[in-house]
């Protein structure tokens, strides 16, 4: 589904996971304080400190602020993200100090399920709560970052069981019902959060307009608007002027394949 | 363990065993499912591989809990099979990372609740009635509230303690402190059991104080498929093999009579790992800390 190579006049082949990890990274160009989330937050953070924003510090819920992980590791909590750090902090003050007090700049996350205002459902599938039909992780830190990180960056695989019209769940919330809603609630309620401000797919780069909803702005070399509207529960806004997202790079392509995931764990 | 177990945990407790990735005390997990107990309420942000092994061994009523899954791999399928479906006959009482942070923060300060910026505008009260809004007695605005989480044993592993329980940790700290403090009885795991001159000698690594704990347990390798930094890596491989293993009823109730029921304690299942796993999950090089001066004052 995600993994046929696109094949591109002077450049090198490359993945539709791979060029959502790059898409990804290269929007953290310019941050200062990113949290990473478990999954595909945690490759395209790192590919972002080794390339568009080394001085990126990254802050892993488990305990860590300015991590320097050596390797990508197959958990957020693994030694890697420790030896060499900034600071460890018990959860209590990771979560405290640092996230509610309004220090995290980015807040990184994956969802099962999004709706158009960027909501966000990682908790079941189906109607039922007590009975669901798929059981999913749950919130971990996800709800109180969505609330309490300046901005949310989303990063997920683009469906129509993912992109859905109606959440069957809200687990963290986005810009709720529009923009507008969502403005006067976190300003009323004291979120230090502006909410969702863009969701890299593996098909496209979205941001959130003045209604609060997603925008296509930019289609990765290779995805065409039909397969875009083919994996939405409904039907997206696009930009007047739609980019193409400006395929990886050697060096990018290298990082992920050499250094971050050689055994593809994340790109496959 | 064997003894610890039998004497601090009973059937119907409410039990933590905490740990965040880091310092997982499988050996608990392992020694409680061997003991056969019965109608637990198992509580722990992220329930892991022990979660799901302890309830595949049918000791489990209950979860409490914040992130259930195999980090990087999937779910928890033995969970799952009992918490999906009409069938479904796990009972779940579930928060966010902060919200279980916080339940174990006011267990440990003896307060009636903990107020959180979490929980707004998400389905998560609705799922969960313990999570309630208050409003500020200040007048400024409302606020999450979620009760104190007080286990009635809470089971953590360190790389050292003294005799006496005095505990030290080096790594990610999790909620280990405030599980302790807020459980009624505390089971240490460690190590290596060290002097209590180790601990003077550096007691900002001290999370935990001896007079919270009712026994202390020496497990080298305790922790595995967990990891202890600076002593043995997270065993990855284990974390993916789980996966095909758990989707499997028989084969999950194999393994358990394979690796828990089958051997007598953390000593045997590091035997049947075989020296070769075990070498191969140590640090590639030191990094040790630099060393600080406390000073000695007259």
């Amino acid at each position: 589904m995600s993994g046929s190579p696109v094949p591109a006049p002077s450049a090198p082949a490359f993945s539709r996971n791979e060029m959502m990890i790059v898409a990804a990274a290269r929007e953290l160009a310019g941050q200062r304080v990113c949290f990473v989330g478990v999954g595909l937050p945690n490759i395209a953070v790192n590919l972002a400190k080794r390339t568009v924003s080394p001085d990126l510090e990254l802050v892993y819920e488990a305990g860590v602020f300015g991590a320097e992980p050596a390797r990508l590791p197959l958990s957020i909590g693994d030694p890697t993200i420790v030896t060499g750090a900034i600071a460890v902090t018990s959860m209590l003050e990771l979560f405290g100090y640092y996230l509610q007090r309004g220090l995290i700049d980015v807040g990184f996350l994956g969802a099962a399920q999004i709706d158009r205002y960027g909501n966000i459902n990682t908790t079941v599938i189906g109607d039922d709560y007590a009975h669901p039909k798929t059981r999913l992780p749950g919130s971990g830190g996800a709800c109180e970052i969505a609330i309490n990180a300046r901005q949310v960056f989303v990063i997920m695989r683009q469906s129509a069981r993912s992109f859905v019209d109606h959440i069957d769940f809200r687990t963290s919330p986005g810009n709720l019902g529009g923009a507008e809603n969502a403005a006067r609630i976190r300003r009323e309620q004291g979120w230090l959060g502006s909410g969702p401000s863009v969701v890299v797919t593996d098909l496209g780069i979205y941001h959130f307009d003045e209604s609060g909803e997603m925008r296509l702005d930019s289609l990765h070399r290779g995805a065409t608007l039909d397969e875009v509207r083919a994996t939405m529960g409904w039907e997206p806004r696009v930009a007047e002027t739609l980019a193409t997202t400006p395929e990886p790079t050697v060096q990018e392509l290298r990082l992920i394949r050499e250094e971050l995931d050689p055994e593809g764990m994340y790109t496959k | 363990m064997r003894d610890a177990v039998a004497e601090l945990v009973r059937d119907g407790d409410t039990v933590a065993i905490e740990g965040f990735t880091h310092l997982i005390s499988f050996a608990a997990g392992h020694e409680i499912i061997r003991q056969r107990r019965r109608d637990l309420t198992l509580a722990r942000m992220t329930p892991d591989l022990v979660y799901d092994q302890m309830v595949a061994g049918g000791v489990a009523r209950k979860l409490i809990f914040s992130w259930l899954g195999n980090p990087g791999v999937g779910g928890l399928n033995a969970i799952r099979r009992v918490t999906e479906g009409p069938e479904a006959s796990l009972e779940l009482e579930e928060y966010s990372h902060f919200g279980m942070v916080a339940r174990y923060t006011a267990g440990a300060m003896n307060l009636p609740f903990f107020p959180l910026r979490s929980y707004f505008e998400t389905d998560l009260p609705k799922a969960n009635p313990l999570i309630r809004p208050i409003e500020s007695p200040y007048g400024d605005g409302k606020v999450y509230a979620v009760p104190p989480l007080r286990p009635d044993v809470t089971v953590i592993h360190a790389q050292r303690a003294d005799a006496a329980g005095n505990t030290q940790v080096w790594g990610l700290l999790g909620c280990q402190k405030e599980a302790a403090f807020a459980a009624d009885r505390v089971i240490v795991v460690v190590e290596e059991v060290v002097d209590e001159a180790v601990i003077r000698a550096d007691p900002n690594r001290t999370i935990v104080p001896g007079i919270i704990v009712d026994a202390v347990v020496v497990e080298p390798f305790g922790a595995h498929p967990s990891y202890v930094q600076g002593a043995y890596d997270r065993d990855n491989r284990f974390y993916r093999d789980w996966d095909p293993i758990s989707r499997d009823p028989d084969l999950t109730a194999r393994w358990l009579d394979e690796w828990v029921h089958g051997v007598s304690g953390r000593a045997e299942y590091l035997a049947k790992l075989g020296d070769e796993r075990v070498a191969s999950l140590r640090p590639a090089a030191p990094a040790p800390s630099g060393a600080v001066d406390y000073g000695a004052y007259r």
